[in-house]
């Protein structure tokens, strides 16, 4: 079982981790602890609503792309608190590279706009499941959601891309530049 | 036979796709890129067929019906375009990859390169078989934003000042279309092509006068056309050889293409078209001094490419069948010699080293065959019996002739720009392959893709390059056949009904 000692009822609502974000920062001034700790709020709170802008985006506003954006605005708000270590982070901890994200959205929705041919129907043809879910109700299930699911990882994988080569890259190429001035 | 219509907008997509996953394999990426330009080309030769015995192929995306959903149509026309299109591409890729592998080494894989090229070949295909005004617009976009990123690859200070150019005339050009297509859904409450056709016909005459200004200027842009065209000898030389013969044979075609259907399909005209016809006089006069001008060899061909837009503006202009026949035969012949002219002079430049004529000489001793390779396409672009470009100037001449007393003058142009062309052309052989034998200039960076020094030209690369001659020769051997379908293209563009009466339905028509 765990090893852990059991939190005494007192500090139940202490924090265990660390409030701010991982990662050495070079210059501390340039963290501000509040949009620190509301990133790490946030983060996890925004990307459920990404999920939801998708699923819903068949009958109400949202979709692929807003979804997908806003996502993406997600890791731009853990980039802004975060700085440099954080971009470097979220390069490094995610396990599928950005151009392989973008390449797989194209793929999955290139693939779903031909699959209705193999039914015999015409390319980019969608067709609509309806089924009950007791407590939750009817849900339509529409086979274009799949093209929006494409859309979505394709703009992921656009902004973290963007959040490399834009953000972090030219962090570092800036202390670069700053370093070879300072050396001899 | 419908799906098939999708096949060269999806195929591309895919492609692209696959080759971002396989960004590590470079082979694999240049395996998947050949394959599916070879598979487009062809479907594009299956739609032509189709498309010329049995009407326009339409494709009803999500089986929408037309004027609500978005179709896709080939007929005649774009099938033709589409074809000779994907061939020019399929070729500039293996120049690409043979110029890619000389320079970095077999195993170098660059991860964005063939991606953006099948996205460019996605939009060009989209541009051709869209059968409406918005998705025309798309199709520019994603053609435009491919461009932008081969055009400002291994950037340098002059290649960032000259992107910049191309991409801010780019942007005011989709603005401006953007535009066009919102006052053209204000007024008319659609943007499928086939149903502007009618509804078009009922505005006051004044509105309709304006749209149709709007929509030449806004494709009189991307087509470079005089004095709309300031901006193409200034970009596209700074690109990489096989990317700037790949902007100079489709990009600007495109932009003909779709100036060709909207002036044709939506703002149909009752006889020679005088703004056109200035337009096209003063295109091909200018773009061909401006050639005269120029040292630098990839200036002088641009200038030359301006000059020549003029003549498929001239063909429109005329407006009748015989006019637009000899448009679309110019296109064809056009995308080919132009994109092999480009191809040359990247292989002149990697032996000597430099783009000026100048700094050139006696290069016909050395490299006897480049000689025979630039001298073919420079005597096609001159219109020298019995090459495709002489098959196409007389189907313009001949249109020009049967016009009236406006476009027979205009056709006078014609030739005189046929000859100013012919001069620089036969300037720039004596210069670069007579004369004194000079030294191939030393190779400043070996690694720039522009200008590459010496002698280093891979077999893939020349085998490109004959294969676009082969090409050129092929549609002049093949003249009568292929003049046949574009007569029946041309006349299918100015009787409009086999386009409206495929997308909408014989009611349409009728009614």
């Amino acid at each position: 079982m765990s090893t852990r000692e059991p939190v005494p009822f007192t500090q139940w609502d202490e924090p265990e981790g660390e409030w701010t974000l991982p990662g050495a920062c070079p210059v501390r001034s340039n963290r501000t602890l509040m949009l620190e700790a509301a990133a790490r709020f946030l983060f996890p709170t925004v990307l459920v609503f990404s999920v939801y802008l998708l699923i819903v985006g068949h009958y109400a506003p949202g979709g692929g792309f807003p979804g997908g954006l806003v996502a993406g605005l997600a890791f731009v708000l853990r980039y802004i608190a975060g700085g440099e270590s954080e971009g470097a982070e979220i390069g490094s901890r995610f396990v599928v590279r950005p151009p392989v994200l973008m390449g797989l959205g194209l793929l999955v929705a290139v693939v779903s706009a031909l699959a209705p041919v193999a039914f015999g129907a015409p390319v980019l043809a969608s067709a609509k499941v309806t089924f009950e879910i007791p407590l939750v109700g009817t849900v339509d299930l529409v086979s274009s959601l799949v093209i929006d699911i494409g859309v979505y990882l394709l703009i992921i994988g656009v902004v973290l891309d963007l959040l490399r080569s834009l953000g972090s890259g030219i962090e570092r190429d800036a202390r670069e530049a700053a370093g070879e001035e300072a050396g001899p | 036979m419908s799906t098939l219509v999708t096949l060269p907008v999806l195929l591309p997509i895919l492609g692209a796709a696959l080759t971002v996953l396989a960004a590590r394999s470079a082979r694999i990426q240049r395996l998947i890129g050949l394959m599916v330009l070879a598979a487009v080309s062809v479907v594009a030769a299956v739609l032509l067929v189709a498309a010329d015995r049995t009407g326009p192929v339409v494709a009803e995306l999500g089986g929408w019906p037309a004027p609500v959903g978005i179709v896709l149509v080939a007929d005649r026309l774009s099938a033709l375009l589409l074809l000779i299109s994907t061939v020019v591409t399929l070729a500039v890729l293996v120049y690409a990859i043979g110029q890619r592998i000389s320079d970095y080494g077999r195993e170098t894989a660059s991860t964005t390169f063939h991606p953006i090229f099948l996205l460019l070949s996605t939009g060009v295909s989209l541009a051709y078989l869209t059968g409406d005004l918005f998705s025309l617009f798309v199709a520019f976009e994603i053609m435009l934003a491919a461009s932008y990123v081969l055009i400002t690859r291994r950037t340098n200070a002059s290649r960032i000042r000259s992107g910049m150019t191309y991409v801010i005339i780019s942007l005011t050009s989709s603005l401006l279309f953007l535009t066009t297509i919102a006052l053209v859904y204000a007024a008319t409450g659609t943007v499928n092509l086939a149903d502007l056709a009618g509804r078009v016909a009922a505005l006051p005459e004044g509105l309709r006068t304006l749209l149709s200004m709007l929509t030449i200027v806004t494709f009189g842009i991307k087509a470079a056309m005089v004095p709309l065209h300031f901006w193409l000898p200034d970009s596209y030389p700074n690109a990489p050889a096989p990317v700037t013969a790949l902007f100079a044979g489709l990009l600007t075609k495109v932009g003909v293409y779709a100036l060709l259907r909207t002036q044709t399909l939506v703002f149909p005209g009752t006889g020679p078209s005088a703004v056109l016809l200035v337009l096209a006089v003063l295109t091909m006069v200018v773009g061909a001094l401006g050639a005269l001008a120029q040292d630098d060899l990839n200036r002088l061909l641009s200038f030359l490419l301006v000059s020549h837009i003029g003549f498929m503006l001239f063909g429109l202009a005329v407006y009748d069948a015989r006019g637009a026949a000899g448009t679309a035969l110019y296109i064809v012949h056009h995308i080919t010699v132009q994109a092999t002219l480009f191809l040359v002079s990247g292989l002149i430049t990697r032996r000597t080293g430099t783009v000026s004529i100048d700094a050139m000489g006696g290069l016909a001793r050395r490299a006897p065959m480049l000689a025979v390779l630039f001298a073919i396409p420079a005597l096609t672009l001159a219109g020298i019996p019995p090459t495709s470009g002489f098959v196409a100037k007389l189907a313009l001449l001949q249109a020009g002739a049967t016009g009236g007393a406006a476009t027979a003058v205009v056709a006078g142009f014609v030739v005189l720009a046929s000859l100013l062309t012919l001069y620089a052309m036969v300037r720039v052989w004596v210069r670069v392959f007579w004369g004194t034998e000079k030294e191939p200039l030393p190779d400043d960076d070996p690694t720039d893709e522009l200008v590459v020094g010496t002698a280093r030209a891979s077999r893939p690369m020349y085998a490109a390059t004959v294969a676009l001659v082969a090409v050129s020769v092929a549609i002049a051997a093949a003249a009568g056949p292929l003049s046949a379908v574009t007569e029946k293209a041309g006349s299918d563009l100015m009787a409009r009904t086999p386009y409206i009466e495929a997308v909408l339905g014989r009611e349409a028509v009728l009614g």
